[in-house]
């Protein structure tokens, strides 16, 4: 007789966090299914999801800790113990903390607990601590937050019930995988259009009523384009603009003063607009008042002000940005462009959803009715990977503004518990006065002013990656993709640690492969490691682990407890704030532990506070422990739902023991359904924010105004521009005066400028296959069978002026060096674009796959032709290849030149490193 | 040779219908189908070479992507290919032990296979590609229809589908009875134009696909201004000049 149950837990077979229902027989997997009720993927499941039960199983498991004995980079280990392990890596991060914490550089990448990661960070006292959100999308989180107090993805998604026009810019197809799926669906089953601007038709781009193959990189000269036609027609939402944004805010026209480009405000700090009925200077809050959006206006001093509209319509309306001027560059026809804008039009005002839904201001005006704008924009990686990526996330939540297309019915909305202020305001964390003090804060906030930038007295970058410094000021995730460049330039005075937990840095996650994997093998005469110590977690043999000094084995996801918390990176919705958790549904049955868990373990033998008492003793024997019983502020913990002593309350509310119950009994989740009134207009709906800041999401009820006109960014601007006790270094100077622009703006992205057109002619991006994680998924039985190597795609024009057909071994080359594939035409492409599937290319002896396998001979990354420098202009240290506000790797600002190999070329691909394989010598007999 | 039966009065069709507009060709079908199958009733669906040189293996149901038209205005169509329970399945026909057959009481092909002999004279005779050899076991397998699914009285009504319609999250899989015209499957056909595939070899395959459509916004596109733009637009002047109540 054999014995059934069934577990409910999230999925981790990517980032999406949908919830799966586990059967289970006699203790081994028997199938993972979509959970029914669950809020994010509503019982569907994906292929990786579906094909969990084979990671699972996986032979890449790691199975016990490791320490080097060979070279790094050999693979050469020995197996030691948890005690060991632990008692290495508490004497090593002691003794750093002891004398400069930041000398623990401490990246965790996909990491979903990091509320707790960054807490760990603040109490141990280092700056130098981030994800990977730098070489993700940090561009449309931060052009979200400092937009709309929302993003693209992360915290907001389109109104998928009511839009009748949808707009998807870029490859998006890892995020979100599910519910955008699902949402397509809904387009799809009411007739609404969807089109899709992709230099590549693939993916969700295949279902696209239209497809508009614009060249990379020049998406916000198509959005801006389009707000020149709306414009230009006097198609925009005069009346949102006034009561929800900043557009009638008059700004200071004083060229040369300090003040130059500020918001005008008056004695109490208030911002000032020009009412028409009164003709008097007004503050931009009252109610009642008829705004100016356009003209000149005296302030008070004499000085004169215009409202942020007028620069905005007067910036757009210039016949640079016109379809017909921009038609060339972005390779869409002007008339195209036009009519796109026409039906963007048709649908928002003549189109307009009306849902018969009473709700209240923040003025307390009564609405009988919820009016929308049925316009709906998702972006992603295509614009995020750009080094224009901020500026052009920013025109398109400009344009969502014009409409009157933001949380309104039938647009993008938010996922609460966003919207936040715009942006937050809290700062990054500074280090403590001594040693062994925590930071200040968190140590990833968001920059507003100069003086939140992370400085030393030189004004260069206290932290490693130069994250919050005049290099990468709004550096919000940090630059992950920078720090092992940045450690080995840095040198053992500066760094001591690198702690890397999932991500692979030394192959798919690195822009530069072969260089992160020097400097990681790089030694002094002495045989002294360059970066002197390298902890890597991970659940896997990636190729990063065979560069550890230390490894500690993770557990799979379906062997541990989780929380997708409302702190982090919740699963929240427009309908309402929402968290989650996995539980251990599988025993490991190998040496290995939760990273959670023996991150807190680490934080209860070093004393860190809020995880050891005052006597050192820890205060948590595990994360599920932590979960539960750790308090940000009081009330506030990771999990939102069940709180309070009975587990009545949601949101705020003291802990209960009996919480992690509450949620497997409740299928995993949590969920709190806002009522019907609070749906939309969230940042000016009394109701939403009044319960927002009751449930500790927000710490104020104040409309949230959205910044059509960016005054953060002039700050910084005027600092380039001398104003100010703190200035941008000679050489940054105008560069920060160029790209700290208010209103978005367009331009080449930066390594594109720098390319000689005429020697690398083509963009090269890469698609995310919809089976696939990046390399959790390639190593899987299942999915490998799916896509086991990959080609360069390119169009078939391209392909016959080249002389390349299918199947052919071409040289990819660039300025950072050439790698060899096979060749696969096809149309639905820009005509100037090559691309490939990511993170199909393995290094062989990784990922416990056999020698001969394709993912390691003919498998091949883009990523070795990428540099995560830009080429130096003169004596000057070259710039990083990132986006110049947000720091965000400019992962498809690559061109190349295809060259065919000729008939004589090996069947395989180059470079070709290698193997490494994990040789592992066990210590004693009983080591399991 | 094998018999076909004839479907009794009010048989039921049991079958699927294939959304071609809304399929982004995720395989969360195909992955999900070998993942219920080969831990299930169905048995293991074998890989082979599962982490070497030529990873392969047995499914029920594959994807297929591929471009229509090669002008500017192509199409990428995703195509999702599974047994199609023919109404005139010749793999039936050509069994030579009978363990190849069509059930009277819904129309589901199946495979016995403790009576195949592994001649693959079916996976000929099918002109779908839809069978697939166990080379384990050297016998034919293919697509069940989740027969242990849909009479599973254990699992609640709306649970009782196959597992690719269950699992998909385009829900362009779509589950039902192809003879009972008011079924939710034969209205999406009759709505929406599905079609047979390669209906001219005559199998009258039960599975139907609904062709792609095109949705559009009707407008007329502002004409491009005689003379380049110079300062804001005489529309927007216009609009500006109007009233606002904050």
């Amino acid at each position: 007789m054999s014995a059934k149950s069934v577990a409910y837990t999230t999925c981790y077979m990517c980032a999406c966090r949908c919830g799966i229902k586990v059967h289970l027989q006699d203790g081994h997997l028997r199938y993972i299914e979509g959970n029914r009720d669950h809020p994010v993927n509503r019982g569907v499941l994906c292929a990786k999801g579906s094909a969990g039960i084979m990671t699972a199983i996986s032979p890449a498991r790691l199975r016990t800790p490791l320490k080097r004995i060979g070279p790094r980079g050999s693979g050469s280990f020995e197996a030691i113990s948890w005690d060991e392990a632990m008692r290495l890596l508490t004497e090593r991060l002691a003794a750093i903390r002891a004398g400069d914490p930041s000398r623990l550089a401490m990246f965790t990448g996909r990491d979903q607990s990091q509320s707790l990661t960054g807490h760990f960070a603040r109490m141990f006292g280092t700056i130098n601590y981030a994800a990977h959100g730098g070489f993700c999308s940090v561009n449309m989180a931060a052009a979200g937050l400092y937009s709309v107090g929302g993003a693209f993805w992360e915290f907001g998604e389109p109104d998928w019930e009511h839009a009748r026009l949808f707009l998807l810019f870029g490859v998006a197809e890892d995020h979100d995988s599910n519910p955008i799926k699902l949402g397509l669906a809904q387009l799809k089953a009411h007739g609404a259009k969807i089109v899709s601007v992709n230099p590549v038709r693939t993916g969700y781009s295949a279902i696209a009523d239209e497809f508009v193959p614009i060249t990379p990189g020049t998406d916000g000269l198509l959005v801006l384009a389009l707000i020149h036609c709306l414009l230009e027609a006097g198609h925009i939402d005069t009346e949102f603009l006034v009561r929800y944004t900043n557009a009638h805010h008059l700004v200071i026209d004083a060229p040369g003063s300090a003040e130059h480009g500020l918001i005008a405000r008056d004695a109490e700090g208030r911002e000032l607009a020009f009412d028409r009925d009164t003709a008097s200077l007004v503050p931009g809050s009252a109610t009642g008042i008829n705004p100016a959006l356009n003209g000149t206006y005296v302030l008070a001093d004499g000085r004169r002000a215009r409202p942020a509209f007028a620069l905005l319509a007067e910036r757009y309306s210039a016949a640079e940005y016109a379809p017909e001027a921009v038609a060339e560059r972005c390779g869409i026809p002007a008339a195209t462009i036009r009519r796109l804008a026409a039906e963007i039009a048709e649908v928002a005002f003549r189109q307009s959803v009306v849902l018969e839904q009473p709700w209240t201001d923040t003025n307390g005006r009564r609405h009988a009715q919820m009016v929308g704008r049925p316009v709906a924009i998702h972006a992603m990686r295509g614009i995020s990977a750009h080094s224009n990526g901020f500026h052009t996330c920013r025109a398109i939540h400009v344009l969502q503004m014009l409409l009157g297309a933001v949380d309104t019915p039938g647009s993008w909305r938010y996922k609460s518990p966003y919207p936040k202020p715009i942006p937050c305001g809290v700062p990054p964390g500074r280090p403590g006065a001594t040693p062994g003090a925590p930071l200040s804060g968190a140590p990833l906030g968001m920059p507003t002013r100069p003086e939140d930038l992370l400085l030393d007295a030189e004004g260069e970058a206290l932290r490693l990656d130069r994250a919050f410094s005049w290099e990468a000021p709004l550096a919000i995730h940090g630059l992950m993709h920078m720090v092992i460049a940045r450690a080995y330039e840095a040198g053992p005075e500066k760094i001591d640690t690198l702690f890397l937990f999932m991500a692979n840095m030394a192959w798919n996650s690195s822009m530069n492969p072969g260089e992160a994997i020097r400097m990681l093998s790089a030694s002094d005469e002495h045989g002294n490691y360059r970066i002197p110590f390298v902890v890597v977690a991970d659940a896997f043999a990636s190729e990063t682990v065979a560069y550890a000094d230390l490894v500690l084995p993770d557990t799979t996801y379906l062997e541990r407890y989780d929380c997708i918390s409302l702190l982090d990176r919740p699963i929240g919705s427009a309908h309402g704030p929402a968290d989650a958790i996995r539980v251990p549904v599988l025993d490991p049955g190998r040496d290995v532990r939760p990273f959670q868990d023996v991150l807190i373990d680490l934080a209860g033998r070093l004393g860190l506070q809020d995880f050891a008492d005052a006597q050192g003793r820890p205060l948590y024997t595990s994360y599920a422990d932590y979960i539960v019983r750790h308090q940000r502020a009081p009330g506030i913990g990771p999990l939102a739902g069940f709180r309070g002593a009975d587990g009545s309350t949601f949101g705020r509310g003291e802990p209960n023991p009996e919480q992690l119950r509450r949620y497997i009994d409740n299928g995993g989740f949590c969920v709190h359904h806002l009522p019907a009134e609070q749906l939309y207009y969230k940042y000016a709906n009394r109701a939403y924010l009044e319960g927002a800041r009751e449930m500790g999401f927000i710490g104020s009820s104040a409309p949230i105004v959205l910044q059509l006109y960016s005054e953060p960014l002039q700050r910084f601007r005027l600092a380039a521009e001398g104003h100010g006790a703190r200035v941008p270094p000679e050489r940054l100077r105008e560069r920060v005066r160029t790209y700290f622009d208010p209103l978005p703006f367009w331009y080449a992205p930066l390594e594109q400028a720098m390319s000689d057109p005429a020697r690398y002619p083509l963009h090269a991006i890469t698609q995310r296959p919809m089976a696939m994680y990046h390399s959790w998924g390639s190593h899987n039985a299942w999915l490998r069978q799916i896509l086991p190597e990959n080609r360069i795609y390119l169009h078939r024009a391209l392909a016959a002026e080249l002389g390349i057909e299918d199947e052919d071994w071409v040289w990819v080359d660039s300025r950072n060096g050439r790698v060899k594939c096979r060749a696969r035409t096809m149309t639905g492409v820009n005509r100037n674009t090559v691309w490939t599937w990511n993170a199909i290319g393995k290094r062989a002896g990784a990922w416990g796959l056999g020698r001969g396998a394709p993912e390691f001979r003919r498998g091949f990354l883009l990523n070795h032709v990428i540099s995560e420098f830009l080429p130096a202009e003169g004596a000057a240290a070259p710039h990083s290849n990132s986006d110049p506000l947000t720091g965000q790797a400019a992962w498809f600002d690559l061109t190349v030149r295809l060259e065919p190999c000729g008939p004589d070329t090996s069947d395989e691909t180059a470079p070709l490193l290698g193997a490494n394989p994990l040789r592992i010598r066990r210590a004693t007999e009983n080591t399991p | 040779m094998t018999q076909v039966p004839t479907p009794a009065p009010g048989a039921r069709k049991l079958g699927l219908v294939i959304d071609l507009d809304t399929c982004v060709g995720c395989h969360a079908c195909a992955v999900n189908c070998k993942e219920w199958n080969t831990g299930g009733e169905a048995g293991i669906l074998p890989d082979y070479d599962k982490y070497g040189e030529q990873p392969d293996g047995v499914w029920f149901n594959r994807i297929h992507s591929y471009e229509s038209g090669t002008d500017g205005h192509s199409r990428t169509v995703n195509f999702p290919r599974s047994c199609l329970h023919c109404e005139n399945p010749l793999c039936v026909t050509v069994c030579p032990t009978g363990a190849s057959f069509k059930r009277a009481e819904d129309g589901i092909v199946l495979i016995d296979t403790d009576i195949c002999i592994g001649c693959k004279l079916c996976s000929w005779a099918c002109p779908y590609g839809a069978r697939e050899f166990d080379e384990d076991n050297g016998v034919m397998r293919k697509c069940t229809l989740c027969i242990d699914r849909i009479y599973d009285e254990s699992r609640p009504a709306a649970e009782r589908e196959p597992a690719c319609v269950s699992t998909c999250p385009a829900k362009a899989r779509h589950f039902g009875d192809l003879a009972d015209p008011q079924s939710k499957v034969s209205r999406l056909v009759e709505e929406r134009g599905g079609v047979d595939l390669l209906p001219e070899l005559g199998y009258r395959p039960t599975n139907k696909y609904l062709p792609p459509r095109q949705a559009q916004i009707p407008t007329t596109p502002r004409e491009a201004p005689a003379r380049p733009a110079q300062g804001i637009g005489a529309a927007l002047l216009q609009l500006l000049d109007k009233a606002l109540s904050r």
